[in-house]
């Protein structure tokens, strides 16, 4: 039985209500359904400030951050007002002004093996809005196991992929990719993206998640949209169940969440992302210290427009991607 | 001859191309084309053994070569491959 809507609602999703292939029973089925949004990030803002307008009446945000001024570029969700505040707060607030008659809920906590299943088993679909490999994993591991869809995005530089990984229906994000980069081994393993980029892609992950919450259109499901904001192009390619898939595949072997981050060789937390590792670290002080006492040889090998950020005195410069060539 | 599409991240070792034209009726003769004309690829797409790298997928028109014939996979004048890497920005 689907939940009535108040005339303040009817008022408001009017615009809706008038096209067909959502009317009335459209909105109180968006009502009635519910989304899990992992990340309030550059992808979570458009997300979440799109379903939470439509009117999808219970939206979960699950994210352990707080908000940056870096953040701002591209995580429209946050405002300066919100620096230094819980993201799932802030996003919350944003959403409830946005539209009062929704329910969010809010997981100030890492996404984890430990509490995945937890907080994502009384949602509809799952959205991976996620920064991270491990997490993505992580996310599509979970969808697998509790049988809901998967509306994915991630974006590279000017780079976004679109896809419903829905194992019930079609391939799962592992039948396509078995398996991560390599720490290290690939620019791909790096995140940094365009400005607009989010928004764009998104938008389109919002899209796909109300499709599938109305069951209209077509969606994603063994489809994998490519966007490429420098040519403006949109390509779409073809997936298939990976019958050795290990997850969801006939003979799948991983039948519970695993450790992703050892699986991946990244941690899933951004503030690791800047250490080299345990006793290699090296801080400011110690370095200026080292290079007082010692004729030590300074190597840097960031690239041309992060020096031009920051650049250190006296150090030679042989950006990463050269050193990989040698 | 084929058409290679190489996605931004990897654009840095074709010396900023988006689309390279490369000789080979397959896709294995497409690639070794392709890392001869920019051998800084090579390492990006295969491992020490010369195998492809697994979070590499190569589509033709709009399959993956894994569901065609991998590697053999035949690839006509004018033909489209795709590199699909995984990204995992947010």
């Amino acid at each position: 039985m689907l939940p009535e809507l108040s005339r303040e609602e009817i008022l408001r999703y009017s615009r809706h209500l008038l096209i067909p292939e959502v009317g009335l029973e459209g909105q109180r089925k968006l009502k009635n359904s519910s989304a899990l949004i992992v990340g309030t990030g550059g992808l979570g803002s458009p997300v979440s400030l799109y379903l939470a307008a439509a009117g999808v009446g219970r939206i979960g945000l699950v994210d352990y951050d707080v908000v940056d001024s870096s953040n701002l570029q591209r995580q429209i969700i946050h405002g300066t007002s919100m620096i230094g505040k819980l993201k799932v707060e802030s996003a919350k607030a944003r959403m409830l002004d946005l539209n009062p008659d929704i329910q969010v809920d809010t997981y100030n906590e890492p996404y984890t093996s430990e509490n995945a299943i937890r907080i994502a088993q009384d949602y509809d679909i799952i959205l991976d809005g996620t920064d991270n490999f491990p997490t993505r994993y992580l996310t599509n591991d979970v969808a697998v196991f509790l049988e809901k869809p998967n509306v994915y995005a991630s974006i590279f530089r000017f780079d976004g992929q679109v896809s419903v990984f829905f194992a019930k229906e079609g391939p799962c994000y592992r039948c396509l990719f078995p398996e991560p980069p390599l720490r290290g081994s690939s620019p791909l393993a790096r995140r940094w993206c365009a400005r607009v980029l989010p928004g764009t892609i998104g938008t389109l992950q919002a899209t796909e998640a109300l499709k599938v919450l109305l069951g209209i259109g077509e969606p994603l499901i063994g489809k994998l949209l490519l966007y490429n904001a420098l040519d403006m192009s949109f390509d779409f390619v073809k997936l298939k169940k990976n019958p050795n898939c290990r997850v969801c595949g006939p003979n799948a072997d991983i039948k519970e969440l695993i450790d992703y981050e050892a699986f991946c060789g990244v941690p899933s937390h951004d503030h690791e992302e800047g250490s080299a590792g345990d006793d290699l670290d090296v801080t400011a002080g110690e370095l200026a210290e080292r290079l007082k006492k010692n004729h030590l040889k300074l190597l840097d090998v960031r690239e041309p427009h992060e020096l031009e950020i920051s650049a250190l005195p006296n150090a030679m410069n042989i950006p990463s991607v050269s050193l990989q060539d040698v | 001859m084929p058409l290679l599409r190489i996605p931004t991240p990897l654009r840095t070792y074709s010396n900023g191309q988006s689309e390279v034209s490369v000789i080979g009726t397959n896709v294995q003769e497409a690639l070794t084309d392709l890392t001869t004309q920019y051998p800084a690829l090579k390492p990006h797409l295969f491992n020490d053994g010369g195998d492809l790298r697994p979070f590499v997928n190569l589509f033709v028109g709009e399959h993956n070569i894994k569901d065609l014939q991998g590697m053999n996979t035949p690839v006509r004048d004018g033909e489209k491959i795709m590199l699909i890497p995984s990204i995992a920005g947010g």
